[in-house]
């Protein structure tokens, strides 16, 4: 059964936006670990390999994870790894 | 505002047996004649046989009626009212209805059931719904398959504990604790001076985990926190571990049942761990006072989740902090002191109060740097067993104070820097001067609290910058 849309009040002062504001983009991708992760969709392995090694060219560095399943979340260990490891992430969403 | 009919307007439920047993007087009253709507709240097909049952599904009737008990009378006329009865005594319904002889066969008198619109919940939800109340603070919409709770999290709303989600319903309720209007400011708060209204206290209040009870205490705790001598801002700014501590006096106390006893500066009660981390909240989400942020402590301290206690009045053989303060007894008050800990005062031996204040000194000397002076201030917390020590030898608070003070003189020549192959302490300027007193003449402050079993008492350290300089212990009525 779904719960129902709530309401709840904000505590805060609203100075800022009620919704979640996205971190600060980088600068430069220069000097930083990109994620390239695959979420086992079709063919988004061959996008993202390609992808990597034009970065790789262009001398960034990458790092290359795997979702088990796109239909699920990623595991908990995957995207703490992620976190730990990578300061941006692309990943392929479509075949 | 829905208008009753002219006539008898009578509200009952099924669930209530008095609305049950006064079932047939339905009939009987409309085979007298007699003008009847039934406003049944629970069940269109009650009463049995009635051709005039409104079912007040929503409760909105109910509502805007006040209906508090159930089965209630209305009679109206032109519009108004002009009798009610609630429950069923036959005298009094014979007498308004103009009827004799009502219910024969009934006990003549039995009392009524709460009306489903005053149930608790229900009541905040209909006065949401069809009352005046309008609430100022942003509605947060919580997609359908979200949780409240994860919600809370996400926004940054948390303490890193679980809050209670601050819901309408629950935010009515909690200012249904205090007579002050929604909108009312109750002060500037720090570091992002932002206007605080008595809602937004409210909100905190409800995530805090507080009773509507509780929500006077939690705004004069933020009053307190907003005065210019208490320093909020240099508080939570500073890299040392203080943060407000609470301190509850006068009969406010034993009404939302503090505990000052056995484990009063440990867990286990809701009052007081609700009320210290209701100003906490309020501090963080109204004044933007995030770790990291402006708040800069080194290692902080356990009691920035919540530090709250009262005082143990009845038991202490003296007059208590806020009496001391200037308050009358019956008044009661919040204490804020800039502080954190705390430090054990370990005295299992002394039956004499010299011997005992020996220890307390000793323990007190080591608050801040043994070798620092007139920075942090301090509250002991004096323990019933400790206590009555003091009280067989017909000691006063202020003659433990004099005693203390005069044992908290520390030499020029060993407090100064370098002294006892030490680098830390004060200013060579100090070497010459005899004693040096340990804290500032105002700077000792005695409470009475904790359980009857224990040769122990308890040293809730201050802020190093304590006083004028920086933050001044400050105590404020609850209204």
């Amino acid at each position: 059964m779904m719960k129902e849309k709530s309401v709840l009040l904000d505590p805060t002062a609203e100075r800022s936006s009620a919704e979640r504001e996205i971190l600060p983009r980088p600068k430069s991708l220069s000097g930083i670990t990109i994620g390239l992760l695959d979420i086992s969709k079709a063919r988004g392995a061959v996008f993202l390999k390609r992808l990597g090694e034009l970065m790789a060219a262009e001398g960034l560095t990458v790092r290359y994870y795997e979702k088990p399943t796109f239909a699920r979340v990623a595991p908990i260990e995957l995207y703490q790894r992620m976190a730990m490891e990578s300061q941006v992430v692309v990943e392929a969403l479509a075949d | 505002m829905k208008r009753l009919p002219e006539g008898f307007s009578l509200f009952v439920k099924k669930t209530c047996p008095t609305c049950v047993l006064i079932e047939p007087l339905v009939q009987e009253l409309a085979d007298a004649g007699t003008q009847l709507t039934v406003y049944s709240q629970d069940d269109p097909s009650f009463p049995a046989g009635c051709e005039r049952v409104i079912h007040d599904a929503s409760l909105e009737f109910s509502f805007c009626h006040h209906i508090e008990t159930v089965p209630t009378l209305i009679l109206t006329r032109d519009q108004k009212e002009v009798a009610r009865l609630a429950g069923w005594h036959r005298e009094e319904w014979e007498s308004l209805t103009g009827l004799d002889h009502l219910g024969s066969g009934l006990p003549g008198y039995r009392p009524g059931c709460g009306s489903l619109n005053v149930a608790p919940g229900i009541r905040e939800e209909l006065e949401l719904r069809f009352g005046a109340v309008r609430l100022a603070a942003r509605r947060i919409e919580v997609a359908p398959m979200a949780d409240d709770l994860e919600t809370c999290f996400e926004k940054g709303w948390t303490d890193g504990l679980p809050v209670v989600p601050p819901t309408p319903a629950r935010v009515l309720a909690m200012l249904h604790g205090t007579r002050r209007q929604p909108d009312e400011i109750v002060g500037v708060i720090p570091p992002n001076n932002a206007a605080c209204s008595v809602e937004k206290v409210a909100i905190n209040a409800v995530m805090a985990g507080c009773k509507p009870e509780y929500l006077p205490v939690v705004l004069a705790a933020v009053e307190a926190a907003c005065l210019d001598a208490f320093c909020m801002h240099g508080l939570l700014a500073t890299t040392y571990f203080s943060s407000p501590v609470v301190i509850v006096n006068g009969p406010v106390r034993q009404a939302i049942q503090m505990n000052s006893g056995v484990n009063a500066l440990g867990q286990g009660n809701r009052a007081n761990a609700t009320i210290g981390r209701a100003l906490q909240l309020v501090i963080r989400n109204v004044g933007g006072g995030i770790p990291g942020g402006v708040d800069r402590a080194t290692l902080g301290s356990p009691g920035k989740y919540t530090f709250c206690f009262a005082e143990d009045e009845e038991n202490s053989p003296w007059e208590s902090l806020s009496v001391q303060k200037g308050f009358d007894p019956g008044v009661s008050t919040v204490t804020l002191f800039p502080g954190h800990g705390i430090h054990e005062i370990y005295d299992q031996l002394s039956r004499t109060p010299e011997s005992l204040a020996r220890s307390m000194a000793g323990c007190l000397k080591a608050v801040v740097h043994p070798k620092i002076c007139m920075a942090a201030d301090v509250v002991v917390v004096i323990s019933p067993e400790h206590a009555a020590v003091f009280q067989a030898a017909g000691w006063s608070k202020q003659r433990l104070l004099e005693e203390l003070h005069s044992l908290l003189q520390i030499s020029g020549r060993d407090a100064v820097r370098g002294a006892d192959g030490n680098t830390e302490g004060l200013p060579e300027s100090y070497a010459d001067v005899p004693w040096i007193p340990k804290f500032k003449k105002d700077g000792l402050m005695i409470v009475h609290a904790g359980g009857t079993a224990g040769k122990f008492s308890a040293i809730i350290t201050g802020w190093i910058a304590s006083g004028a300089k920086g933050s001044q212990t400050v105590t404020r009525e609850i209204k």
